[in-house]
């Protein structure tokens, strides 16, 4: 529908809205993902399906049957999905005797598959084994990232990237300081990656911030990185191209100081300094006839004029 | 005496205030990078794997995770704050990890004819009002739409114009010319569509409209009769018909003296084009195309291979899991940069 957006016309308002918000645009929208499950599941990749689609509720959209589909492979069925349902995140999830509970988180760019990530599921504890109050749905939460590794490897760079992406929430201008209550904490060692998620309960201290205690809800997962596609590193540069638009305009000649004070510059044509008009010292004329007296005797100029 | 009371106060009011920060700050090798915007923070320092691998794994990442969050949040409350509705909110600024767009930005479109023509002549768009004065009704209506201020399609009266013939039927008239009208908007609308997309339009006479007249469907039968392999040049006639002599373009040349500049730019555009190093191919989109329709055709194939050892029941038969990827894709040529083709998986 979207290619022949011109050739078919949206007959009501609703249908128009809906095509606009489907249309490449500045700003973008936030990010959908879409949590597909393989030929074949085990217990702990359709629980762990579930949990992440309420950590990103309502952002994601779960679909319940099973679909045939080798992302490695053939990634054609996947970017027909995320066509249909205008998702550029994925994750899908399936167990096979060579590759046991295994996760492969992955972003679009156009409808066509940027970078993806396989992760095995070597523990996990879902959300309903803990038996404690959760954070409500929908709250945003605070990302940390641990290890070394997410800084040196290339692939745990890129990791970091595709995790950021898929777990942050929508894009806000500010944020209520009472309502960071959730946390997730990923943690790179030794080629896995432990991902943990807390409540955050903001404790008093003697001064304006609080004390942080946490406490364990939500999943967690020991995660083991085994493939991974990464896209080209021109085709992740045009990705991040921006429109001029969007760029905030410098304002050219305008800077702070260190204090704060706003200072301008201001550029000057060349001035004739001959021709320049000061102050006028009738003292200092030279008068015609008078030259032995100026040069003995030069008159004090007069300040008060 | 007075002095060392007053340094004695100072030290105690920093230890005091030590004291009080002593509950909030944390101790790192390296500071923690910090994207307050996506409420980000990244830990460089290195982890001690002795420690890990013993069996308090969990406190140890959760003692990590504390002294974390502890960081992010003392940088979180830092940010300016303001006071909206008795909430305290902190403003966030603009996120500085950059992550990939979604789709490409949009692209700007090419004017319409109406638009180039209007450019042209400098017309401007005037903004109309919503209702318009009736005076037959003597109240305000619509400018077009439902119960609209002039209703054309409303008259019960069509005087008969003294040159048209009495027997015809003038309310039809004014029907079938209102669907002409529509028909032409709808045609110049899918024109400007195709100019834009630069899609090539049948030419005249081979789109089927309801009455051709004698000089389009002679064209219509002199297109088709030189669309084979040999251009028509073995094709018999049929009886009673001629074969056409002046048929074929008309070449328009320019004058030969006219145009200085013009013809100027040309040679110096044709100098800088055979100058130029760049290919008029693009090998990456010719290989990237050919890629997608290999890609398709296999996936084609393996969908059908499946299929044949009779999976019972599972086949993904209802919506969501029914691969119809020819609908969507089926006219689409890759647009956007030419990318380099994906390598291969080697590990398996």
């Amino acid at each position: 529908m979207t290619h022949s957006d011109g050739i078919v016309r949206p007959k009501t308002k609703r249908s128009k809205r809906f095509l606009e918000s489907r249309a490449p645009k500045l700003i973008e929208n936030f990010k959908n993902g879409m949590i597909i499950k393989g030929g074949n599941t085990s217990e702990t990749v359709t629980q762990a399906l579930k949990d992440v689609y309420a950590l990103k509720k309502p952002g994601a959209v779960l679909y319940k049957k099973k679909n045939i589909v080798r992302p490695f492979e053939d990634s054609t069925a996947l970017e027909f999905f995320s066509k249909k349902s205008d998702c550029s995140l994925f994750l899908f999830g399936s167990h096979n005797k060579k590759r046991p509970h295994n996760l492969i988180f992955g972003r679009m760019f156009d409808f066509h598959v940027l970078d993806m990530f396989e992760l095995g599921i070597e523990k996990f504890v879902s959300l309903k084994d803990v038996k404690k109050d959760k954070c409500p749905e929908g709250t945003k939460p605070m990302l940390v990232f641990a290890g070394e590794l997410f800084d040196t490897d290339n692939e745990h760079k890129r990791l970091r990237n595709v995790l950021t992406d898929f777990f942050c929430g929508p894009r806000v201008s500010a944020v209520r300081l009472a309502g960071l209550e959730h946390v997730l904490h990923f943690t790179a060692l030794d080629d896995k990656i432990y991902m943990r998620s807390y409540k955050v309960l903001l404790k008093k201290s003697g001064c304006r911030t609080p004390r942080i205690e946490l406490e364990e809800i939500g999943p967690s997962f020991d995660f083991v990185m085994r493939r991974s596609h990464m896209a080209s590193d021109d085709l992740f540069r045009s990705a991040h191209r921006r429109p001029k638009g969007v760029k905030p305009k410098k304002k050219k000649n305008i800077s702070h100081d260190a204090f704060g004070t706003r200072l301008g510059r201001i550029h000057m044509q060349k001035q004739n300094l001959d021709k320049l008009q000061t102050r006028k010292m009738k003292g200092l004329k030279k008068r015609k006839g008078e030259i032995t007296a100026d040069a003995t005797s030069p008159k004090l100029p007069r300040t008060d004029e | 005496m007075a002095s060392c009371s007053i340094e004695d106060v100072l030290a105690k009011a920093e230890k005091d205030e030590a004291e009080k920060l002593k509950s909030i700050t944390v101790q790192k090798d390296l500071d923690l990078e910090f994207d307050p915007g996506h409420l980000l923070a990244f830990d460089k320092n290195r982890i001690d794997t002795r420690e890990f691998k013993g069996n308090n794994r969990e406190d140890l990442l959760r003692s990590l995770a504390r002294e974390n969050t502890q960081l992010l949040i003392n940088e979180l409350w830092k940010l300016p704050t303001e006071r909206v509705k008795d909430v305290i909110v902190a403003k966030l600024p603009e996120p500085t990890t950059p992550l990939p767009r979604e789709k490409p930005p949009p692209k700007p479109k090419p004017p319409t004819k109406w638009e180039q023509f209007a450019k042209l002549k400098g017309i401007q768009k005037k903004k109309k009002t919503n209702l318009v004065w009736d005076e037959v009704h003597k109240e305000w209506k619509r400018r077009w739409g439902y119960k609209r201020a002039k209703d054309d399609t409303k008259e019960w009266l069509i005087e008969v114009p003294e040159n048209a013939d009495p027997k015809e039927d003038q309310f039809a008239k004014k029907n079938m010319a209102k669907k002409e009208r529509v028909a032409k908007n709808e045609f110049n609308r899918l024109k400007n569509i195709a100019r834009a997309q630069k899609i090539k339009v049948p030419g005249m006479g081979l789109a089927p409209t309801s009455r051709q007249s004698k000089s389009e469907l002679a064209q219509a039968a002199s297109v088709a009769k030189i669309s084979n392999a040999s251009v028509g040049k073995f094709q018999e006639n049929l009886p009673k018909e001629k074969t056409p002599r002046n048929t074929g373009k008309r070449r328009k040349f320019q004058p030969v003296i006219g145009d200085f500049s013009g013809e100027r730019q040309k040679q110096l555009d044709l100098l800088k084009l055979m100058g130029s190093k760049k290919p008029r191919l693009d090998i990456t989109k010719a290989v990237n195309k050919q890629m997608r329709e290999e890609d398709m055709d296999s996936s084609e194939k393996k969908k059908k291979g499946p299929g044949k050892k009779g999976r019972k029941g599972n086949m993904s038969g209802k919506g969501k899991g029914n691969f119809k990827g020819r609908a969507g894709g089926k006219g689409k040529v890759p647009k956007g940069k030419g990318r380099k083709p994906p390598t291969k998986q080697g590990k398996r």
